[in-house]
């Protein structure tokens, strides 16, 4: 155990591709934390989708030991938090653990709207924050710039900012010292009666459920009977430990100490995040103040490809849940896609990330319907119902209004593009806010209704700004619009899975270039196709796909007999591709291409 | 009781695999080489087709279709010494077809006497095209003055001459094609196999499709109206269509040929040959060495050139029966789908009748006039599970 005055708890903050994961490598290579041939980049991402689209989902901890030039060892704890917006809220529970900030910025590229999202994050848990300029050994690095874009943009000293190349290696040493120096050490009173914060849980095959603790008071020993303080449930504590990054046991945890606890709990959803947890006899008598917990903002359905499939895809997804609490899922049956779940996720990054895991970790070929957000249906009768899903849409005469979630975004962009991304907010329906420069990077905004954010908008700002804008957003709360249920059908039969809700003003572009969309997407058959888009009984936008009139194979002759067997077999497979709405296959990556615009 | 087989017959198929040069269309089993032991593949053949004829024996040879590759390069000596054997190892009806597939030059025209001789009664011919431009796009040797030349040399040798057209090539326009055709039909004499151009994986012409540079090929609708003006055409000159690609009036077509389309039994012999034989009361698909040297070696040492001889499941059987069938214009015989295990199609059936697309005519099953052109999507349907 180690005195408070010698530990230092931290978080680096940065904009994705700023280079935290590198510097977080540097930092515990250069302190021999892990041994040089179990180094690999990007250590504390363990997901291969971490590793791949370079990015951090879950936040990771590591124990450094440092021996400082004061010749004092210290006990330095990084919590590496992810970036992207959708995982804001985990973000914000880990600032809550630790008393400062590394602020790591692009020396080339400047502030960020993520940065901004974060180190306001930091700057709410009352960081102490040192801000730090990565890749100073590229030739577009400009410190100067970036040190005043910081003071200016976030209104904090970068005139002892530190310059480093994570890469290279530069400075690593004098980040080490400053963490060691002007970062506060943590408080805490090691006689009090224990208060250890829950600062995450995950699900572990051998461990059963892991608990990310931070000790604020008292002292934590394995054998320990434990309270989780929000529920009464009291464990018995088999293991405690730090990370270095591997597990380590130790004895015991001291205030101001961050690691792990296992008590054979089975699920993660029996563990709240933010939940005080304190001895079992003569305990803490009130709590930490507590997290705000993570609420679902999208939905959508995700449906098995093979229907044969869903009892593996429940399966999954159970599993999935247990180590992701911010992940809400039930069981949804459509008329066109069969059995599958309507899922909740915290944004579409997390959207992709579940997808992709039950796709890749579970080899189940997922269908997913288009997402939505969450609408306030204010009925005639004066209930207020959540709407989860456009298909469950009551009838249009029993709602008095309807409100839907608005989001605050911020963007940052290279003036030049300004104009395309004005244009595009304006287009999303969105609300000025605020405009302002700082350099050649405008600063605006928005008021925005998230369900014109949720579904490709990050890709079409990123189109038309070529990748240089930034962006972030979050939830401001709910307002009525005129909002109504389009409804899309093909051959006359409406397709629930495409449904949506849209402002009645878009109504008529939206369902034009949904049809034009699906004329493209779905194949044609042997006969001719109407695709509708309709409000209610009135159709607002037709197309018709018209009826395939060749395809005969030219040749068949005794040498073809089993290659043109074979190849009808193939289609039969290729078939299971394709979902049947009433005569018509539907490929099913049109559920998903069907909604991007091109606008 | 008679065999399945028996309804189209017993035919047999040689396949010569060389070629002058490759056409850029071409996916057939077909190869360039300097130089040919004619003898060495005479031997090679006889005694294939001692052991096939070991294999059929009794059986009623109803037709022998020398296809490649181009036959045209082959002695009229091995034809020669190759239908001896046939007419040795089987009996053969009065009427027995003995094709050759011919390219319309000079020199392989002043064979058609010698393979007459031998015994070929039927050559067909590959045109391709009666347009000088389009001959060497499609990467053809000859002209159109070769074809022309070569054209009256076989009607004089041979009764029945057919030739091949392509059509829906590049930069052809519905107008020219009409034009050509016309052309076509007023030469021909009993036969004529018009194919539109597929472009295939493996080919020159599928490898520059891929990279988008195969150009100013017609789309699906007018590749449609070529193919509905050309059933037009055809049927006002005599020629009407007896099978997707291929026209003839009544009486003329390829016996051989409507030996695979009514699913009758097949040997094939030489590289790559393909065949199927009801062995035993079972229908089996058979296949040779598709490389010519590896045929040849395995037949020297091993004694036969095959590398598969697989018994068709009744699924696949009835499967491929109407695969086949279907694309003839008097379709299949619905007492044989149903002795086939047909049964389970009949709702299938019901609903490609009722929209339209094949009908039901004195006992038989075919494809109507809309359905012929999309006949892949009925055949999709019809055999839907």
């Amino acid at each position: 155990m180690t005195d408070l005055s010698h530990i230092r708890n931290f978080s680096i903050v940065a904009h994705i591709d700023h280079g935290k994961s590198t510097l977080a490598d540097r930092l515990i290579q250069s302190t021999q934390t892990v041994a040089d041939r179990d180094m690999k980049a990007q250590l504390l991402d363990s997901m291969d989708i971490e590793r791949e689209r370079g990015i951090t989902i879950k936040a990771n901890t590591v124990r450094i030991d440092y021996l400082a030039d004061n010749g004092e060892k210290y006990v330095l704890n990084l919590i590496d938090t992810p970036g992207h917006v959708d995982f804001a809220y985990e973000v914000s529970r880990s600032m809550r653990a630790v008393e400062g900030s590394l602020l790591v910025v692009d020396s080339t590229q400047g502030v960020e709207a993520q940065t901004l999202a974060n180190v306001y994050q930091a700057i709410d848990a009352n960081h102490e924050i040192v801000p730090v300029l990565n890749k100073i050994d590229l030739p577009a690095a400009d410190c100067e710039r970036v040190a005043e874009q910081i003071e200016d943009v976030i209104g904090i000293d970068a005139s002892e900012a530190l310059q480093v190349s994570a890469k290279s290696g530069i400075g690593i040493k004098e980040t080490l010292e400053a963490i060691v120096h002007r970062l506060p050490a943590p408080k805490g009173d090691r006689d009090a009666p224990l208060k250890a914060m829950l600062v995450d849980s995950w699900y572990d095959s051998y461990l059963g459920v892991v608990v990310l603790v931070r000790i604020v008071d008292g002292v934590l020993r394995k054998n320990d009977k434990v309270k989780f303080m929000s529920n009464g449930t009291v464990h018995h504590v088999d293991r405690i430990g730090v990370f270095k990054p591997a597990m380590l046991a130790v004895d015991e945890l001291g205030p101001g100490e961050i690691g792990f606890l296992t008590a054979s709990i089975k699920q993660v959803r029996d563990t709240r995040v933010g939940d005080t947890i304190t001895h079992d006899k003569k305990g803490a008598d009130t709590p930490l103040p507590g997290f705000k917990p993570s609420i679902p903002v999208v939905f959508c359905g995700l449906f098995p490809v093979d229907s044969s499939e869903f009892e593996d895809m429940r399966d999954a997804i159970e599993k999935l849940a247990l180590n992701d609490a911010s992940f809400s899922y039930e069981m949804e049956s459509s008329a066109a896609l069969g059995f599958g779940f309507r899922c909740g996720f915290l944004g579409l990054l997390h959207l992709e990330v579940i997808r992709d895991r039950i796709e890749r970790e579970y080899n189940i070929d997922l269908i997913t319907t288009a997402p939505s957000v969450v609408y306030h249906l204010h009925m005639k009768s004066g209930e207020v119902r959540d709407l989860h899903n456009p298909a469950d849409m009551p009838d249009q005469t029993l709602i008095d209004h309807i409100e839907e979630p608005r989001i605050k975004a911020t963007i940052l962009v290279p003036d030049e593009y300004l104009g395309d991304v004005l244009k595009l907010c304006q287009d999303r329906r969105g609300i000025q806010l605020n405009l302002t420069y700082a350099g050649s990077r405008a600063m605006t905004e928005y008021d925005l209704p998230l369900n014109e954010v949720v579904f490709d908008f990050y890709d079409r700002l990123k189109s038309v700004t070529k990748g240089y804008a930034s962006f972030d957003y979050h939830l401001v709360g709910y307002r009525e619009d005129n909002l109504v249920k389009m409804s899309i059908l093909v051959n006359e039969e409406p397709v629930d899975a495409l449904s949506m809700l849209v402002h009645r003003d878009r109504a008529e572009t939206r369902g034009r270039a949904m049809c034009e969309k699906l004329k493209d997407l779905i194949p044609r058959h042997m006969f001719k196709i109407p695709i509708q888009a309709a409000i209610g009984a009135k159709v607002i936008a037709r197309e018709t796909l018209s009826a395939m009139r060749k395809d005969v194979t030219a040749k068949c002759y005794g040498g073809d007999a089993t290659r043109k067997r074979k190849l009808l077999d193939k289609q039969k497979a290729g078939k299971k591709k394709m979902r049947q709405f009433g005569k018509v296959e539907i490929p099913q990556e049109a559920f998903i291409s069907a909604l991007k615009m091109d606008d | 009781m008679p065999e399945d087989w028996e309804n189209g017959g017993f035919g047999l198929y040689i396949h010569w695999p060389f070629c002058q040069s490759k056409c850029p269309y071409c996916d057939f089993n077909s190869h360039v080489v300097a130089s040919i032991d004619q003898d060495r593949w005479a031997r090679a053949y006889l005694s294939e087709i001692d052991r096939v004829g070991q294999l059929t024996q009794g059986r009623i040879l109803k037709s022998v279709f020398f296809g490649g590759g181009t036959p045209s390069l082959m002695d009229p000596e091995l034809v020669h010494a190759i239908l001896d054997k046939v007419r040795k190892t089987w009996r053969m009806t009065n009427s027995c077809e003995i094709t050759l597939e011919a390219n319309p030059t000079s020199v392989e025209a002043s064979r058609f006497h010698g393979y007459h001789d031998a015994g070929v009664n039927r050559v067909s011919m590959g045109f391709q095209s009666l347009n000088n431009d389009d001959l060497r796009a499609l990467g053809r040797l000859h002209s159109v003055e070769d074809a022309m030349k070569a054209f009256d040399v076989a009607r004089n040798v041979f009764d029945r001459v057919s030739f091949d057209l392509i059509y829906a090539r590049q930069n052809q326009t519905l107008e020219n094609w009409r034009i050509e055709l016309k052309q076509a039909l007023s030469l021909a004499i009993d036969h004529l196999s018009l194919y539109q151009l597929t472009i295939e994986d493996g080919t020159a012409f599928g490898d520059r499709y891929a990279v988008g540079k195969l150009r100013g090929l017609p789309d699906d609708d007018a590749a449609a109206d070529m193919y509905d003006a050309t059933q037009e055409i055809c049927d006002q000159m005599g020629f009407p269509v007896y099978e997707v690609s291929n026209h003839a009036p009544e009486g003329a077509e390829s016996q051989h040929n409507l030996i695979y389309w009514r699913y009758g039994d097949y040997a094939g012999i030489g590289p790559g040959a393909h065949g199927r034989l009801t062995l035993n009361g079972i229908r089996h698909a058979t296949e040779t060495h598709t490389a010519p040297q590896m045929w040849l070696n395995a037949v020297e040492t091993k004694g036969s050139g095959e590398t598969l001889s697989e018994a068709l499941t009744a699924e696949d059987a009835v499967t491929e029966f109407l695969l086949m069938g279907m694309r003839l214009t008097e379709g299949v015989d619905l007492n044989r789908l149903q002795a086939l295990g047909g049964d389970r199609f009949s709702n299938n059936i019901n609903r490609m009748t009722e929209m339209g697309f094949v009908e039901t005519k004195a006992g038989r099953l075919c494809v109507s006039a809309t359905g012929r052109p999309v006949l892949n999507g009925v055949l999709r349907e019809l055999l839907a599970d």
